[in-house]
């Protein structure tokens, strides 16, 4: 080998081989076992290190089949997992394409090594198969999948790179041009979308779904039968014809620029890829694998990627700032103060995630029935789209009621409350739920905007109160941004934190502070984009100037979120910065007209919004990539203050409540990173939020 | 109301190759409950005419109930199969006759009408669980002298059994032993055991995966010389050694019994009829003679005499201990109708689980001897006790009743 890997500490997936006696006496079968020691929690994948052992392992196979001493071989995982594919823990150590080449030709040469040999070869996918765990059962002659393998995926594309050790090539000859590009590009740009075993099966990825229970030995049943000629396998053609081939990739083509706009590398690279795959050579389309590998694994978008993964996947479990677990205190009743849609929301996500009761009130009985009429069909459209069961339903409908009172709070040990965005209303609640609750009683608002310090001052017991601010629509946004007020102490912390995970949130801790993270940044953001529209950049230049920045253009967020919701929090953070944040006169228009939204149902910019803007006396008319600019710079420059302020801990805590907040893209890892790699972070703040290496190419 | 009681059949039956127990032996990781979930699989894929939910009781015997073989292994097993959850189960211990004891449980709810089909096992892990694993035993048995405590050790009550039959000397052992091993050696060359052994995936953290296929303890070759050379573990200068005795094992079996009724609706085979059982209780000090007064009590229950007996599957837990159960009935230790196909000293004999083996053995040799009408299943067990069950042939000309399908799939071979 020319090029020197860097070596970082991999967790080597042992390749281990047992010479098995097939069951119907066809012969000795060597089975090889991916295996790299530890338990399903941590997956087998593929360094280095492990490809070269499994390299080795093949070559000895290939002698042992030459000399007729086995009959076929085998590949499995180890249990619950057969590989997940890349080792990718060392990428951020690899700043040379040259390396880069090297990885991306050691999986290829390896692999082929499976379809080389001269006997029969299997694959036994027995558990989770992503990426690189993928495509080396592509290279075996035959596959069979379990029924209880949770989740089949090529998810490079989600991170920012290709299928690349033969995945573009031999995807789609072996079950579609369509399919494969389900699997390959749209299933991870749709939030990295996993199939199970089943669905794999039917995908055409596998000859036989076996049931787990005795899948090894029916895998070898099946491996002896084939070999001895008893059994057939019959796959359906694939059509490789230029003209549906070809329609295929380009109809892919455009889902993917509806998707990324043009923002993200991988995917173009992988439809390139499949497209060419049609009528290249089997070596060829490899060869272009392994430079599309090298190419991408030296771009930002995918240091920037595998970032965000890390930070979804490692940080989001361990809370930067959080106190003590242990302090935490347990939660059996909860209280919501607030009998509207976002309380119900939320009383059934603490109904069906902790499993307690739940009271909810409100000022009279037919708002609290209407609350909790809201959850109960709620959980009867789950039990019709057997979600839940009938006993489920029944108890999750038995766990949430409804009150007048708030003395049907006495047993509760958190109570949020959802009132009316004002601090005197929230005071006031507060102030009577403290009346009927005990001493320890956690009280958390979930306010978007208002000083947590200043809602606790007059309680009794001001050390119990909360920022609990969920995302809308509750259920589905990940991000809870936790704020601890100047009182708040640290059990009533640890047990927003505790209650939090109970509900599956991606929790982040936030210093109490105008409008938090999310808000405030997007609040900027989109306060910049409504000033340059104001100014007299025109409506679609805005909209389109943020392809690949933001999940969806700033107008049509604002129409999501609602422009009265919208303008609020603009005033808010107004009052709070009045020299950084803008409120558009043409937002308000907007509002006081009661437009819902700046689009139609039609999904085209609504007229009557267009006819109520007020052209600027002296209109300035900027490009889409100026106007992308400078809403950068904004961003750039808010999110310096808030890191010098101490509203979160570290840069990562706000890429993280942007991607799970606000759906901010992985390829920009949440927002530090793209401001650092666009330079806009130095030209604004003089520095870099990020050091180079962390989530872009190392220097 | 009058009761009808029905007649049981023994449909089939199958086990795990069995293997020998501790860190080197082939299954050290593979779990317990996954070796009789493994059988209980086989039976069904055996039978495709018979839906899965008419299996009606699942009983899986084991000797120490924790850890892999605790739980109500007979239920959590027959889930964990693929049984419905309607199908209910149950454990059992009566240490080596465990199996045989489901066996004779579940045939008598059949017999009195209570179910038609039901799935009897057992299991014995014993890398995962040695004998003696947890046991308390009462101080009383040492205090009141209730037995001596050379009982609880089987190695010693079978020293003891040469005590009181001083015409059974380790010679005639060794020589018993190494018929065991060839006779064991012969029906795998001609393919007798294979068919009914169900491959079971083993799983190592250094050597990865692997297939049990065949049995792990057999010493093919073993010689008389061979034998005399190991030492006699449980007693200095005493008889009984690591070869003419059974060794420590691991392994499953299950059958499938149905009502006659029940077997002929559903176009099940049979492969043999119980005709009679009885369990009786020894001198613990002596457990191994326990089969003679069980059969003793079985053949005059079924108004038979041993004379009537064709074929015997009996349980070699110790060598002593068969030649004891032979000199009683004056039947010669050569004789070729005992263990035609060698026995536990050659397989191996994972306690609870083996009484299902002699049967499975027993329904196959009735398949090839129809001369033969009644055979017998014995075993000594642990703690002073024995078992025996008589089976009638349904090849034999003189078999009323039904005979079973002729199409049921033997194996995969």
């Amino acid at each position: 080998m020319s090029t020197e890997l860097p070596s970082h500490d991999e967790v080597v997936t042992h390749a281990r081989v047992q010479d098995v006696q097939l069951p119907g006496r066809q012969g000795t079968f060597a089975l090889i076992t991916l295996d790299n020691g530890f338990d399903h929690t941590k997956p087998n994948s593929f360094g280095p290190q492990g490809l070269t052992e499994l390299a080795g392992v093949l070559d000895t196979l290939a002698q042992r089949a030459e000399a007729e001493e086995i009959v076929g071989v085998g590949i499995t995982g180890k249990p619950f997992i057969f590989a997940v594919g890349a080792d990718l823990t060392g990428v951020p150590s690899v700043s040379s394409r040259d390396q880069a080449l090297e990885i991306a030709r050691l999986g290829h040469e390896t692999f082929q090594k499976i379809s080389d040999l001269s006997v029969p070869t299997f694959a036994f996918i027995n558990g989770a198969s992503m990426g690189g765990g993928v495509e080396i059962a592509l290279y075996a002659d035959y596959r069979t999948i379990a029924s209880d393998v949770p989740a089949y995926a090529t998810p490079e594309c989600f991170l920012g790179l290709v299928p690349g050790w033969g995945g573009t090539y031999l995807l789609p000859h072996l079950i579609g041009v369509e399919k494969a590009l389900t699997l390959i590009v749209a299933n991870p740009l749709a939030n990295n979308k996993m199939v199970n075993g089943k669905q794999a099966f039917e995908l055409g990825v596998a000859d036989r779904l076996l049931e787990p229970v005795t899948f090894l030995e029916d895998s070898l049943l099946f491996a002896g039968k084939v070999i001895a000629g008893e059994e057939s396998v019959e796959r359906t053609p694939v059509d490789t014809s230029a003209e549906a081939w070809d329609t295929v990739v380009e109809a892919a083509r455009g889902q993917v620029d509806a998707k990324v706009g043009g923002a993200a590398p991988a995917p173009y690279r992988a439809l390139d890829l499949v497209k060419a795959a049609r009528t290249a050579q089997r070596a060829d389309a490899f060869e272009a694998e392994n430079q599309a590998l090298a190419d991408l694994l030296m771009t930002d978008e995918l240091r920037a990627g595998l970032y965000s993964f890390d930070l979804v996947q490692k940080r989001a479990k361990r809370p930067a700032g959080a106190p003590d677990k242990s302090l935490a205190r347990k939660v059996t009743k909860v209280g919501i103060v607030g009998a509207g849609l976002m309380a119900s929301q939320m009383a059934l996500l603490f109904a069906r995630r902790l499993e307690v009761p739940v009271v909810l009130t409100d000022l009279d009985q037919e708002r609290v029935d209407k609350g909790v009429k809201y959850v109960h069909d709620e959980i009867d459209k789950l039990l019709l789209k057997g979600r839940v069961s009938q006993d489920k339903s029944n108890r999750l409908k038995g766990l949430v009621s409804g009150s007048v009172t708030k003395d049907a709070f006495a047993d509760a040990d958190f109570v949020i409350e959802a009132v009316f965005e004002e601090m005197g209303v929230k005071k006031t609640v507060f102030a009577e739920v403290e009346e009927y609750v005990s001493a320890e009683c956690v009280l958390a608002t979930n306010t978007s905007s208002l000083d947590i310090t200043e809602m606790a001052a007059d309680l009794k017991h001001p050390e119990r109160v909360v920022g609990f601010h969920f995302f809308n629509p509750v259920a589905i946004m990940p991000l809870l941004e936790i704020i601890r007020g100047e009182r708040t102490d640290d059990a009533t912390l640890a047990t927003a934190f505790a209650t939090g995970k109970g509900l599956k949130k991606t929790c982040i801790l936030v210093k109490n502070s105008p409008s938090f993270v999310v808000n405030r940044l997007l609040g900027r953001f989109m306060g910049e984009a409504g000033r340059i529209a104001d100014e007299g950049t025109p409506f679609e230049t805005v909209e389109k100037a943020f392809a690949g920045v933001t999940p969806m253009p700033p107008f049509m967020l604002i129409s999501l979120v609602g422009p009265a919701i919208a303008l609020h929090n603009s005033e808010t953070l107004h009052g709070a910065f009045p020299e950084r944040f803008y409120v558009s006169p043409n937002l308000a228009k907007v509002v006081e007209a009661r437009i819902p939204s700046f689009y139609g149902s039609d999904g085209k910019p609504e007229q009557q919004v267009l006819d109520l803007f007020e052209p600027a006396a002296e209109p300035v008319e900027l490009t889409a990539e100026q106007v992308r600019e400078r809403a950068l710079e904004a961003l750039a420059d808010e999110t310096r203050r808030m890191l010098d302020e101490g509203v979160v801990e570290a840069p990562m805590d706000i890429d993280l409540a942007m991607i799970t907040g606000a759906g901010f893209p992985f390829w920009n890892g949440g927002v530090t990173p793209l401001l650092d790699r666009t330079g806009i972070a130095e030209k604004v703040t003089g520095k870099r939020f990020l050091p180079k290496g962390a989530a872009s190419v190392p220097a | 109301m009058p009761r009808t009681l029905s007649e049981v059949v023994f449909v089939d039956g199958v086990r795990t190759p069995f293997g020998k127990a501790g860190e080197k032996g082939m299954y050290a990781q593979t779990r317990a409950d996954d070796l009789v979930i493994k059988c209980i699989r086989e039976i069904l894929r055996r039978q495709p005419g018979l839906p899965p939910e008419k299996v009606e009781e699942v009983a899986i015997a084991a000797t120490t109930q924790i850890g892999d073989q605790g739980l109500t292994l007979g239920r959590v097993a027959g889930l964990l199969a693929g049984l419905p959850k309607t199908t209910p189960g149950y454990s059992i211990d009566r240490m080596c006759a465990g199996a045989m004891t489901a066996v004779t449980n579940t045939a008598s709810s059949i017999a009195f009408g209570a179910y038609d089909i039901a799935i009897a096992g057992g299991v014995e892990h014993m890398g995962r669980h040695p004998m003696g694993e947890g046991v308390d035993p009462n101080p009383r048995i040492i205090s009141e002298k209730l037995v001596d405590p050379s009982a609880l050790v089987m190695g010693q009550t079978a020293e003891n059994l040469h005590d009181r039959f001083p015409s059974i000397t380790k010679e005639r052992c060794d020589r018993f032993a190494v018929g065991s091993q060839d006779k064991l050696a012969k029906a795998y060359a001609d393919g007798k055991i294979q068919p009914d052994l169900v491959p079971v995936a083993t799983r190592h953290d250094e050597k990865g995966f692997g297939l049990a296929t065949q049995d792990e303890p057999p010493r093919p070759g073993t010689t008389v010389e061979d034998l005399a050379q190991l030492k006699t573990s449980f007693r200095p200068h005493g008889n009984v050694t690591a070869g003419n005795a059974a060794g420590l094992n691991d392994g499953a079996t299950a059958c499938l019994l149905a009502s006659e009724q029940a077997a002929e609706e559903l176009g099940l085979p049979v492969g043999m009829r119980m005709v009679g059982y009885s369990f009786v209780g020894v001198e613990p000090e002596v457990m191994g003679i326990g089969p003679v007064p069980a059969t003793e009590k079985a053949l005059a229950k079924a108004g038979l005499t041993i004379e009537d007996i064709g074929l015997f599957e009996l349980n070699e837990a110790f060598a002593v201990q068969v030649l004891a159960f032979l000199d009683h009935f004056g039947i010669d230790q050569d004789d070729e109708r005992v263990n035609p196909w060698g026995g536990a000293i050659a397989t191996g004999h994972p306690l609870a689980s083996s009484g299902v083996r002699l049967m499975t053995q027993l329904s196959r040799q009735f398949a090839e001897h129809p001369e033969v009408r009644y055979g017998l299943t014995a075993m000594c067990i642990g703690i002073g006790m024995g078992g025996s069950v008589i089976w009638e042939n349904p090849h034999h000309a003189d078999y009323v009743g039904y005979q079973g399908t002729q199409n049921d799939e033997k194996g995969v071979a």
